[in-house]
Protein backbone atom coordinates (compact mmCIF):
# COMPACT_ATOMS: atom_id res chain seq x y z
CA UNK A 1 0.00 0.00 0.00
CA UNK A 2 2.82 2.07 0.27
CA UNK A 3 3.64 2.88 -3.50
CA UNK A 4 1.55 5.61 -4.30
CA UNK A 5 -2.10 4.31 -5.75
CA UNK A 6 -5.41 5.88 -6.83
CA UNK A 7 -7.85 5.27 -4.13
CA UNK A 8 -11.72 5.98 -3.95
CA UNK A 9 -11.83 9.64 -3.47
CA UNK A 10 -15.13 9.45 -1.31
CA UNK A 11 -17.69 6.70 -0.03
CA UNK A 12 -20.00 7.43 -2.97
CA UNK A 13 -17.10 6.86 -5.36
CA UNK A 14 -16.78 3.50 -3.88
CA UNK A 15 -20.68 2.69 -4.35
CA UNK A 16 -20.89 3.71 -7.77
CA UNK A 17 -17.32 2.25 -8.65
CA UNK A 18 -18.81 -0.98 -7.59
CA UNK A 19 -22.37 -0.69 -8.91
CA UNK A 20 -20.93 -0.10 -12.36
CA UNK A 21 -19.36 -3.18 -12.05
CA UNK A 22 -21.85 -4.83 -10.98
CA UNK A 23 -24.18 -3.45 -13.88
CA UNK A 24 -21.85 -4.96 -16.43
CA UNK A 25 -21.37 -8.46 -14.80
CA UNK A 26 -23.64 -10.26 -16.96
CA UNK A 27 -22.82 -14.16 -15.98
CA UNK A 28 -20.44 -13.47 -13.20
CA UNK A 29 -19.10 -10.36 -12.08
CA UNK A 30 -15.08 -11.59 -11.28
CA UNK A 31 -13.84 -11.00 -14.64
CA UNK A 32 -15.40 -7.26 -14.91
CA UNK A 33 -14.04 -6.66 -11.15
CA UNK A 34 -10.50 -7.55 -12.49
CA UNK A 35 -10.73 -5.36 -15.64
CA UNK A 36 -12.03 -2.02 -13.88
CA UNK A 37 -10.35 -2.36 -10.03
CA UNK A 38 -6.94 -3.16 -11.54
CA UNK A 39 -6.59 -2.01 -14.56
CA UNK A 40 -9.13 1.19 -15.13
CA UNK A 41 -9.43 2.43 -11.74
CA UNK A 42 -5.82 1.18 -10.36
CA UNK A 43 -7.18 0.52 -6.69
CA UNK A 44 -5.31 -2.80 -6.73
CA UNK A 45 -2.33 -4.32 -8.31
CA UNK A 46 -2.78 -7.31 -9.66
CA UNK A 47 -0.90 -8.65 -6.96
CA UNK A 48 -2.92 -7.59 -4.93
CA UNK A 49 -6.09 -8.48 -6.74
CA UNK A 50 -4.94 -12.21 -6.22
CA UNK A 51 -3.93 -12.28 -3.11
CA UNK A 52 -7.39 -10.76 -1.80
CA UNK A 53 -9.07 -13.25 -4.34
CA UNK A 54 -7.41 -15.85 -2.44
CA UNK A 55 -8.77 -15.05 0.84
CA UNK A 56 -12.32 -14.46 -0.09
CA UNK A 57 -12.11 -17.76 -1.87
CA UNK A 58 -11.46 -20.02 1.43
CA UNK A 59 -13.91 -17.93 3.59
CA UNK A 60 -17.45 -18.71 2.94
CA UNK A 61 -19.89 -16.51 0.92
CA UNK A 62 -19.24 -15.49 -2.91
CA UNK A 63 -16.37 -14.75 -3.94
CA UNK A 64 -16.93 -11.37 -5.14
CA UNK A 65 -19.16 -10.55 -2.15
CA UNK A 66 -16.12 -10.99 -0.02
CA UNK A 67 -14.16 -9.28 -2.41
CA UNK A 68 -16.15 -5.97 -2.41
CA UNK A 69 -16.44 -6.45 1.80
CA UNK A 70 -12.57 -6.61 2.03
CA UNK A 71 -12.03 -3.64 -0.44
CA UNK A 72 -14.33 -1.40 1.12
CA UNK A 73 -13.01 -2.03 4.42
CA UNK A 74 -9.67 -1.11 3.01
CA UNK A 75 -10.27 2.25 1.82
CA UNK A 76 -12.80 3.35 4.47
CA UNK A 77 -13.65 0.52 7.28
CA UNK A 78 -16.76 -0.89 8.22
CA UNK A 79 -18.30 2.21 6.69
CA UNK A 80 -16.69 1.35 3.32
CA UNK A 81 -17.61 -2.27 3.32
CA UNK A 82 -20.97 -1.75 3.91
CA UNK A 83 -21.38 0.75 0.86
CA UNK A 84 -19.38 -1.38 -1.73
CA UNK A 85 -21.31 -3.88 -0.38
CA UNK A 86 -24.39 -2.17 -0.89
CA UNK A 87 -22.96 -0.99 -4.45
CA UNK A 88 -22.54 -4.52 -5.56
CA UNK A 89 -25.97 -5.51 -4.62
CA UNK A 90 -28.63 -2.94 -4.34
CA UNK A 91 -29.23 -1.83 -8.18
CA UNK A 92 -28.53 -5.56 -9.78
CA UNK A 93 -30.52 -6.62 -7.03
CA UNK A 94 -33.74 -4.52 -7.87
CA UNK A 95 -32.95 -5.41 -11.64
CA UNK A 96 -33.59 -9.27 -11.50
CA UNK A 97 -36.36 -9.11 -8.97
CA UNK A 98 -38.19 -6.97 -11.75
CA UNK A 99 -37.44 -9.67 -14.29
CA UNK A 100 -38.12 -12.58 -11.99
CA UNK A 101 -41.71 -11.00 -11.73
CA UNK A 102 -42.18 -10.78 -15.16
CA UNK A 103 -40.09 -13.55 -16.59
CA UNK A 104 -41.78 -16.71 -15.99
CA UNK A 105 -42.58 -18.23 -19.29
CA UNK A 106 -40.41 -16.15 -21.21
CA UNK A 107 -37.12 -18.09 -19.75
CA UNK A 108 -38.59 -21.77 -21.65
CA UNK A 109 -39.19 -19.71 -24.76
CA UNK A 110 -36.08 -21.12 -27.48
CA UNK A 111 -34.26 -18.08 -28.22
CA UNK A 112 -34.18 -17.08 -24.81
CA UNK A 113 -32.20 -20.74 -23.86
CA UNK A 114 -30.21 -19.80 -26.87
CA UNK A 115 -29.46 -16.58 -25.81
CA UNK A 116 -28.43 -17.69 -22.44
CA UNK A 117 -26.34 -19.99 -23.60
CA UNK A 118 -24.33 -17.64 -25.96
CA UNK A 119 -23.65 -15.43 -22.83
CA UNK A 120 -22.94 -18.57 -20.85
CA UNK A 121 -20.34 -19.51 -23.33
CA UNK A 122 -18.70 -15.92 -23.04
CA UNK A 123 -19.17 -15.71 -19.40
CA UNK A 124 -17.20 -18.64 -18.75
CA UNK A 125 -14.54 -17.50 -21.57
CA UNK A 126 -14.26 -14.29 -19.89
CA UNK A 127 -13.18 -16.05 -16.19
CA UNK A 128 -10.81 -18.30 -17.79
CA UNK A 129 -9.00 -15.24 -19.39
CA UNK A 130 -9.23 -13.40 -16.25
CA UNK A 131 -7.25 -16.56 -14.93
CA UNK A 132 -4.82 -16.32 -17.77
CA UNK A 133 -4.40 -12.13 -17.57
CA UNK A 134 -3.21 -12.56 -13.40
CA UNK A 135 -0.85 -15.62 -14.35
CA UNK A 136 2.55 -13.02 -14.74
CA UNK A 137 1.82 -12.31 -10.94
CA UNK A 138 3.01 -15.48 -9.98
CA UNK A 139 6.42 -14.46 -10.95
CA UNK A 140 6.87 -12.34 -8.43
CA UNK A 141 5.40 -15.47 -5.43
CA UNK A 142 7.89 -16.43 -3.11
CA UNK A 143 6.74 -20.23 -3.56
CA UNK A 144 9.00 -20.02 -7.07
CA UNK A 145 7.70 -19.42 -10.35
CA UNK A 146 7.95 -23.45 -11.17
CA UNK A 147 6.03 -24.36 -7.98
CA UNK A 148 3.58 -22.31 -8.33
CA UNK A 149 2.75 -23.29 -12.19
CA UNK A 150 2.79 -26.64 -10.85
CA UNK A 151 0.19 -26.26 -7.88
CA UNK A 152 -2.09 -23.64 -10.43
CA UNK A 153 -2.03 -26.74 -12.89
CA UNK A 154 -2.72 -29.01 -9.94
CA UNK A 155 -5.48 -27.34 -8.52
CA UNK A 156 -7.58 -26.83 -12.39
CA UNK A 157 -7.26 -30.85 -13.11
CA UNK A 158 -8.44 -31.21 -9.18
CA UNK A 159 -11.38 -29.27 -9.66
CA UNK A 160 -12.19 -29.09 -13.20
CA UNK A 161 -11.36 -32.90 -14.20
CA UNK A 162 -11.27 -34.70 -11.29
CA UNK A 163 -14.21 -32.88 -9.66
CA UNK A 164 -12.51 -33.28 -5.85
CA UNK A 165 -14.70 -31.80 -3.29
CA UNK A 166 -13.14 -27.95 -2.67
CA UNK A 167 -12.31 -28.72 0.77
CA UNK A 168 -9.83 -31.35 -0.05
CA UNK A 169 -8.01 -29.37 -2.95
CA UNK A 170 -7.39 -26.47 -0.32
CA UNK A 171 -6.09 -28.14 2.88
CA UNK A 172 -3.81 -30.19 0.52
CA UNK A 173 -2.44 -27.59 -2.35
CA UNK A 174 -3.41 -24.68 -0.24
CA UNK A 175 -1.45 -26.34 2.25
CA UNK A 176 1.61 -27.24 0.37
CA UNK A 177 1.77 -23.71 -1.25
CA UNK A 178 1.63 -22.16 2.05
CA UNK A 179 4.46 -24.37 3.30
CA UNK A 180 6.34 -23.51 0.01
CA UNK A 181 5.89 -19.96 0.72
CA UNK A 182 6.42 -20.34 4.25
CA UNK A 183 9.92 -21.44 3.85
CA UNK A 184 10.71 -19.15 0.54
CA UNK A 185 10.02 -16.01 2.59
CA UNK A 186 12.58 -16.36 5.11
CA UNK A 187 12.08 -14.93 8.17
CA UNK A 188 11.03 -10.88 8.16
CA UNK A 189 9.68 -9.75 5.30
CA UNK A 190 13.00 -8.57 2.99
CA UNK A 191 12.13 -4.25 2.75
CA UNK A 192 8.59 -4.58 4.01
CA UNK A 193 6.52 -3.02 1.23
CA UNK A 194 7.31 -4.97 -2.14
CA UNK B 1 -45.70 -17.01 -9.87
CA UNK B 2 -45.04 -14.66 -6.63
CA UNK B 3 -45.58 -17.97 -4.85
CA UNK B 4 -46.93 -18.13 -0.95
CA UNK B 5 -47.58 -16.22 2.17
CA UNK B 6 -45.41 -18.38 4.94
CA UNK B 7 -46.15 -18.49 8.58
CA UNK B 8 -43.87 -16.87 10.71
CA UNK B 9 -42.36 -20.03 11.67
CA UNK B 10 -41.94 -20.83 8.32
CA UNK B 11 -40.41 -17.51 7.80
CA UNK B 12 -37.73 -18.30 10.43
CA UNK B 13 -36.94 -21.59 9.31
CA UNK B 14 -36.26 -20.41 5.81
CA UNK B 15 -33.91 -17.64 7.53
CA UNK B 16 -32.40 -20.44 9.61
CA UNK B 17 -31.64 -22.46 7.26
CA UNK B 18 -30.20 -19.79 5.07
CA UNK B 19 -28.04 -18.83 7.97
CA UNK B 20 -26.37 -22.13 8.23
CA UNK B 21 -26.19 -22.26 4.52
CA UNK B 22 -24.03 -19.40 4.50
CA UNK B 23 -21.25 -20.92 6.81
CA UNK B 24 -20.90 -23.80 4.30
CA UNK B 25 -20.81 -21.78 0.98
CA UNK B 26 -17.03 -21.99 0.70
CA UNK B 27 -16.58 -21.55 -2.74
CA UNK B 28 -19.29 -19.36 -3.35
CA UNK B 29 -22.95 -19.99 -2.87
CA UNK B 30 -23.51 -21.69 -6.14
CA UNK B 31 -21.78 -25.07 -3.97
CA UNK B 32 -24.68 -24.82 -1.68
CA UNK B 33 -27.13 -24.83 -4.56
CA UNK B 34 -28.08 -29.06 -4.30
CA UNK B 35 -28.89 -28.13 -0.63
CA UNK B 36 -31.29 -25.14 -1.47
CA UNK B 37 -32.64 -27.86 -4.15
CA UNK B 38 -33.29 -30.37 -1.27
CA UNK B 39 -34.78 -28.04 1.00
CA UNK B 40 -36.86 -25.61 -1.10
CA UNK B 41 -37.95 -28.55 -3.69
CA UNK B 42 -37.95 -31.32 -2.12
CA UNK B 43 -38.95 -31.06 1.90
CA UNK B 44 -40.99 -28.11 1.74
CA UNK B 45 -42.64 -27.99 -2.01
CA UNK B 46 -42.59 -24.35 -2.30
CA UNK B 47 -41.25 -24.16 -5.86
CA UNK B 48 -41.36 -26.59 -8.84
CA UNK B 49 -38.03 -27.96 -10.42
CA UNK B 50 -38.27 -25.73 -13.51
CA UNK B 51 -38.85 -22.62 -10.93
CA UNK B 52 -35.64 -23.94 -9.24
CA UNK B 53 -33.23 -24.10 -12.41
CA UNK B 54 -35.02 -21.08 -14.06
CA UNK B 55 -34.10 -18.90 -10.80
CA UNK B 56 -30.43 -19.47 -11.24
CA UNK B 57 -30.75 -19.23 -14.91
CA UNK B 58 -32.15 -15.72 -14.48
CA UNK B 59 -29.93 -14.43 -11.63
CA UNK B 60 -26.87 -15.56 -13.78
CA UNK B 61 -28.24 -14.02 -17.28
CA UNK B 62 -29.02 -11.09 -15.49
CA UNK B 63 -26.14 -8.26 -14.57
CA UNK B 64 -24.90 -8.40 -10.87
CA UNK B 65 -23.17 -10.84 -8.46
CA UNK B 66 -24.48 -14.66 -9.29
CA UNK B 67 -25.47 -14.67 -5.43
CA UNK B 68 -28.84 -12.94 -6.32
CA UNK B 69 -30.43 -16.23 -7.49
CA UNK B 70 -30.69 -16.14 -3.63
CA UNK B 71 -32.91 -13.40 -3.66
CA UNK B 72 -34.43 -14.69 -6.72
CA UNK B 73 -35.71 -17.94 -5.18
CA UNK B 74 -36.82 -16.30 -1.81
CA UNK B 75 -38.52 -13.97 -4.20
CA UNK B 76 -40.69 -17.09 -5.83
CA UNK B 77 -41.02 -18.62 -2.40
CA UNK B 78 -42.26 -16.11 -1.17
CA UNK B 79 -42.43 -12.33 -3.22
CA UNK B 80 -40.56 -9.62 -1.63
CA UNK B 81 -40.47 -10.83 2.46
CA UNK B 82 -39.32 -14.00 0.88
CA UNK B 83 -36.14 -12.12 -1.14
CA UNK B 84 -35.45 -10.48 2.16
CA UNK B 85 -35.12 -13.10 4.64
CA UNK B 86 -33.20 -15.52 2.31
CA UNK B 87 -30.57 -12.78 1.39
CA UNK B 88 -30.04 -11.59 4.77
CA UNK B 89 -29.73 -15.17 6.00
CA UNK B 90 -27.29 -15.89 3.20
CA UNK B 91 -24.95 -12.38 3.54
CA UNK B 92 -24.95 -12.09 7.51
CA UNK B 93 -22.60 -15.12 8.69
CA UNK B 94 -20.58 -14.90 5.97
CA UNK B 95 -20.14 -10.98 5.72
CA UNK B 96 -19.48 -10.98 9.77
CA UNK B 97 -16.80 -13.41 8.95
CA UNK B 98 -15.08 -12.26 6.22
CA UNK B 99 -15.02 -8.33 8.14
CA UNK B 100 -13.12 -10.03 11.25
CA UNK B 101 -11.11 -11.85 8.68
CA UNK B 102 -9.91 -9.25 6.78
CA UNK B 103 -9.28 -7.00 10.05
CA UNK B 104 -7.29 -9.63 11.74
CA UNK B 105 -5.28 -10.31 8.10
CA UNK B 106 -4.59 -6.59 8.42
CA UNK B 107 -3.04 -6.06 11.36
CA UNK B 108 -0.97 -8.90 10.86
CA UNK B 109 0.20 -8.70 7.20
CA UNK B 110 3.91 -8.18 7.59
CA UNK B 111 3.73 -11.55 9.67
CA UNK B 112 5.18 -14.63 8.22
CA UNK B 113 2.37 -16.75 8.65
CA UNK B 114 -0.15 -14.50 6.86
CA UNK B 115 1.84 -13.78 3.77
CA UNK B 116 2.48 -17.50 3.82
CA UNK B 117 -0.89 -17.29 3.56
CA UNK B 118 -2.17 -15.49 1.02
CA UNK B 119 1.39 -15.83 -1.40
CA UNK B 120 0.64 -20.16 -1.03
CA UNK B 121 -3.24 -19.70 -1.75
CA UNK B 122 -2.72 -17.64 -4.49
CA UNK B 123 -1.51 -20.47 -7.36
CA UNK B 124 -4.62 -22.33 -6.42
CA UNK B 125 -6.75 -19.58 -6.84
CA UNK B 126 -5.41 -19.36 -10.17
CA UNK B 127 -6.26 -22.95 -10.46
CA UNK B 128 -9.67 -22.23 -9.56
CA UNK B 129 -10.48 -18.97 -11.53
CA UNK B 130 -9.65 -21.42 -14.78
CA UNK B 131 -11.48 -24.31 -13.25
CA UNK B 132 -14.41 -21.92 -12.53
CA UNK B 133 -14.47 -21.05 -16.15
CA UNK B 134 -13.82 -24.57 -17.71
CA UNK B 135 -17.31 -26.07 -15.47
CA UNK B 136 -19.12 -22.81 -16.64
CA UNK B 137 -18.67 -24.28 -20.04
CA UNK B 138 -19.24 -27.89 -19.77
CA UNK B 139 -22.81 -28.36 -19.79
CA UNK B 140 -22.77 -26.71 -23.21
CA UNK B 141 -19.88 -28.28 -24.48
CA UNK B 142 -21.17 -31.69 -23.22
CA UNK B 143 -24.26 -31.10 -25.82
CA UNK B 144 -22.65 -32.43 -29.27
CA UNK B 145 -25.34 -30.20 -31.07
CA UNK B 146 -23.30 -27.34 -29.85
CA UNK B 147 -19.97 -28.50 -28.66
CA UNK B 148 -17.58 -26.76 -31.26
CA UNK B 149 -19.56 -23.31 -31.51
CA UNK B 150 -19.61 -23.11 -27.98
CA UNK B 151 -15.77 -23.36 -27.90
CA UNK B 152 -14.98 -21.24 -30.85
CA UNK B 153 -17.03 -18.91 -29.10
CA UNK B 154 -15.05 -19.23 -25.69
CA UNK B 155 -11.83 -18.86 -27.73
CA UNK B 156 -13.04 -16.29 -29.47
CA UNK B 157 -13.55 -14.44 -25.82
CA UNK B 158 -10.58 -15.42 -24.39
CA UNK B 159 -8.82 -13.93 -27.06
CA UNK B 160 -10.78 -10.50 -27.76
CA UNK B 161 -9.97 -10.41 -23.73
CA UNK B 162 -6.26 -10.66 -23.69
CA UNK B 163 -5.58 -8.93 -27.32
CA UNK B 164 -7.88 -5.99 -26.86
CA UNK B 165 -9.70 -3.03 -24.37
CA UNK B 166 -13.32 -3.84 -25.92
CA UNK B 167 -15.87 -3.40 -22.50
CA UNK B 168 -16.55 -7.24 -21.20
CA UNK B 169 -20.37 -6.08 -21.42
CA UNK B 170 -20.54 -6.20 -25.22
CA UNK B 171 -18.58 -9.57 -25.34
CA UNK B 172 -21.52 -10.89 -23.30
CA UNK B 173 -24.29 -9.58 -24.75
CA UNK B 174 -23.04 -9.99 -28.32
CA UNK B 175 -22.51 -13.46 -27.36
CA UNK B 176 -26.30 -13.11 -26.36
CA UNK B 177 -27.46 -12.33 -29.67
CA UNK B 178 -25.14 -15.09 -31.51
CA UNK B 179 -27.38 -17.45 -29.44
CA UNK B 180 -30.83 -16.28 -29.74
CA UNK B 181 -29.94 -16.32 -33.46
CA UNK B 182 -29.28 -20.06 -32.95
CA UNK B 183 -25.75 -19.40 -34.12
CA UNK B 184 -23.94 -20.65 -31.45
Amino acid sequence: MSEARPAPESLAALFWAFTRLALQGFGGVLAVAQRELVERLGWLSREEFLEMLAISQVLPGPNIVNLSLMIGDRFFCLRGALTALAGMLAIPCVIVLGLASVSGALLEHERMAGALRGMGAVAAGLIVATGLKLLPSLARNPVGRAWALILALAAFGAIALLRLPLVWVVLSLGGLGMVLAWQGLKAPPPGGSA
Amino acid sequence: MMGHSLSLAQYGDLFLHYLLLSLLSIGGAITTAPEMHRYLVGQQGWLSDTQFTSSIALAQAAPGPNILFVAVLGWNVAGPMGALVTMLGIMLPSTTLVLAATRWAREHKQTRGVRAFTAGMAPLTLGLLVATGWLLAVPYVADPGHRWATLALMALSVLLVLKTRIGLVWLVLGGGVLGALGIV
